[in-house]
């Protein structure tokens, strides 16, 4: 085992055998879709499954023809088309009696913005379709511009100054569709990580899960420390970690101790927020009041804010 | 076989649904639809059928609907799709796409003016749209051909030398919403006549990507293969012609449709139901004397350049009719044939029932009396609706 991030569970005899993804790929250094698709090789085993991949960081690492860098069948969409073309392999695996699992990877902005449309009609529909967002919080592929997912505060090579609107808030979205399973993931809790990339694989129906993808091309940090970074996300509160289910049941995964201290560390390891000059202090209201409609959704009716 | 009064755009679902209960051993159907006026009771009828092994996904816009026709070519499934207008050009990235991943998908095309301004009438600006991208595109002239034409276009777009998408078009209401007698052959016959569909490159089990990053060498190979495999669709057309007489009892029209042409002086070229207009004007000039002949283009993509050019050679003059305008340029038809006349012959552009004005004959008797004493082409002349 020589991947410590990933908790020791990767790279055991359960795992898929050809990689999900392969080495060799063109991926930067520190990429948080690299250490997604460790943990999805985990996840998915031997199970049959097709990879859709809209206009995105995940369609340049999948590498040049007529080699692939994915170790399952791929198709490579339009921005706007994953969820749609999904839909229609995964119609097509049904009526032919196969299981395959078709799986769905777009950044965020095929999941926010361009390809939000295609998402939420599939998600009406109940499609039978796993769909992943690795977000990174920025349009990575064409160098780091705005998009709905990029966090208050953040810079971005056509942002003047730091972002002044909030991030949208996808999984609510997605749970309002009502769909079996919509699900935020951190990639520095492995077990939890892995758990519900299983759960989501294994479930019938239209299943979206949220990844906060580190990614330090854009993000301007240190390669090595995207684990520590969505560690720090989530210690501060700022990326709740849950489940909801139905759009009903909402569980809350982690546990974080709103530190003001990992929200400060967590701005401060990051260019993106140094620059324009950004405080925990700015960024403490709106994760209070986010936390709140978390606490009476999901029935734990505890304090937002636990006293130092 | 059996005689069933439909509306052009129920005669392509209905096509499409044969052609889809056809692959029920196979890898079955699945289409992605969303309505636009006027293909919309093409998709309403479609919805409706019910298709052992087959599946209709009523999605969001078109751009998905032929994504999902993309993603069920990607597993090996038959797939079909209608639209028009701005619904084709939402869909055209999809298109597009379609083209260049060699998907077979079939997809019927009521053709109507792009806007805003919003007229919901016919013209060809839609699916000219999609010229240059690797879809073959047949225009009908009525609905019999129509029904057959998108019979057709399964064998051939799933032919294994061929392998794309191909494109139906028929002029929004003057044909999609026509009712007329279509002869309706058995699902045996059309189980004999359509192959399972087999799309080699589908993803199956071994892993590999569709639609990656490709190198300049790889693109200009693809585009390559792209171009010669629709230049060879011109002869896999004309052999499925024959296997469609041999099941159906009945000839499929040629690519394109020469009428009392051979010793004619002039010619009137066009495509679509314009094609039909015309020849009744042939009928009526040849009375009166005059040596007049029609041409009309019901294959464009491949253009048949060598039956066109053979048609042309010895005309004095041709009228080439469109039904749409290249803006900085005239009618696209006429661009397209204009080089396979012989070099003393004046082929002159006009264009007419664009927005869905009426092509009457005496539209096309006054587009000759312009013709006839010219001696050379003029500029691309716009011929009113009145």
């Amino acid at each position: 085992m020589n991947e410590p991030m990933l908790g020791g569970m990767a790279q055991t005899a359960l795992d898929r055998r050809d990689p999900l993804l392969r080495a060799g790929n063109t991926n930067c250094g520190g990429c948080g879709f690299s250490s997604l698709m460790q943990m999805m090789r985990h996840a998915v085993a031997d199970q049959p499954v097709h990879l859709v991949i809209p206009a995105c960081c995940a369609a340049v690492s999948a590498g040049v023809f007529p080699q692939s860098t994915y170790g399952a069948p791929t198709l490579l969409t339009t921005f706007a088309s994953a969820a749609a073309a999904a839909s229609g392999i995964a119609s097509v695996a049904r009526m032919n009696g196969e299981d395959t699992r078709v799986v769905c990877l777009a950044g965020d902005g095929g999941t926010y913005d361009i390809g939000f449309a295609t998402l939420s009609a599939a998600a009406d529909r109940n499609e039978d379709v796993l769909y992943i967002c690795y977000d990174n919080e920025i349009y990575g592929n064409t160098g780091g511009q705005r998009s709905s997912a990029t966090p208050a505060g953040a810079l971005t090579t056509n942002l003047s100054r730091g972002k002044p609107e909030q991030k949208k808030d996808i999984l609510a979205i997605m749970a309002a569709h009502r769909i079996p399973y919509a699900a935020s993931i951190s990639l520095a809790h492995a077990e939890d990580a892995v758990r519900k990339l299983r759960r989501a694989l294994d479930l019938q129906g239209f299943r979206f899960l949220h990844v906060l993808s580190p990614c330090p091309t854009g993000w301007k940090s240190e390669p090595a420390l995207g684990m520590e970074l969505v560690r720090l996300a989530v210690r501060s509160g700022l990326f709740p970690v849950l489940e909801v289910f139905d759009g009903k049941r909402y569980v809350v995964n982690i546990e974080p101790d709103f530190s003001d201290e990992a929200l400060d560390m967590y701005l401060s390891l990051q260019l993106r927020f140094q620059k324009s000059g950004i405080t925990a202090a700015g960024l403490r209201p709106d994760i209070d009041r986010h936390w709140q409609n978390l606490r009476a959704l999901s029935g734990r009716i505890v304090p937002a804010r636990r006293s130092a | 076989m059996s005689l069933k009064l439909l509306s052009a755009n129920h005669g392509a679902a209905l096509a499409a649904t044969l052609a889809a209960r056809a692959n029920r051993a196979g890898r079955g159907f699945c289409s992605g639809v969303y309505p636009i006026t006027p293909s919309t009771e093409c998709m309403e009828y479609l919805c409706l059928q019910e298709i052992e092994k087959g599946r209709v996904v009523k999605v969001e816009s078109e751009h998905s609907a032929m994504a999902v026709c993309i993603g069920a070519a990607s597993a090996g499934a038959r797939t079909f799709t209608t639209t028009s207008s701005n619904g084709l050009a939402y869909m055209a990235e999809n298109c597009i796409a379609a083209a260049l991943l060699r998907l077979p998908v079939v997809m019927a095309v009521a053709n109507r003016t792009l806007g805003p301004p919003w007229n919901i009438w016919a013209d060809h600006g839609d699916s000219l749209l999609l010229r240059d991208q690797g879809l073959i595109q047949f225009y009908c002239a009525d609905n019999q051909e129509l029904f057959d034409t998108v019979l057709c276009a399964f064998r051939l777009a799933e032919d294994q030398a061929v392998m794309m998408p191909v494109m139906v078009c028929m002029e929004g209401f003057i044909l999609s919403h026509t009712t007329a007698q279509i002869d309706v052959p058995e699902q045996a016959q059309v189980d004999e006549f359509l192959p399972l569909t087999s799309i080699p490159h589908r993803l199956g089990d071994t892993p590999h990507a569709l639609g990656q990053v490709e190198l300049p060498h790889q693109v200009e190979m693809h585009r390559h293969q792209h171009l010669a495999a629709m230049n060879g669709a011109i002869d896999v057309y004309a052999g499925i012609r024959d296997e469609f007489e041999r099941v159906f009892d009945r000839r499929l029209p040629d690519a394109v449709v020469a009428y009392r042409a051979e010793d004619a002086e002039t010619l009137i070229v066009s495509m679509g139901t314009i094609g039909a207009t015309a020849e009744r004007v042939v009928d009526r000039l040849r009375e009166q004397g005059q040596k007049v002949g029609a041409l009309r283009v019901r294959l464009f993509r491949p253009l048949p350049m060598e039956g066109i050019r053979a048609w042309f050679a010895g005309k004095q003059r041709i009228a080439v009719i469109d039904r749409d305008v290249s803006l900085g340029f005239g009618g696209v038809l006429w661009g397209e044939v204009n080089a396979l006349a012989d070099p003393g012959t004046v082929v002159q552009s006009y264009l007419a029932g664009l927005g869905g004005g009426d092509v009457r004959p005496e539209h096309i008797e006054n587009m000759l009396s312009d013709l006839l004493p010219r001696t050379s082409a003029g500029l691309p002349a716009m011929m009113e609706a009145a």
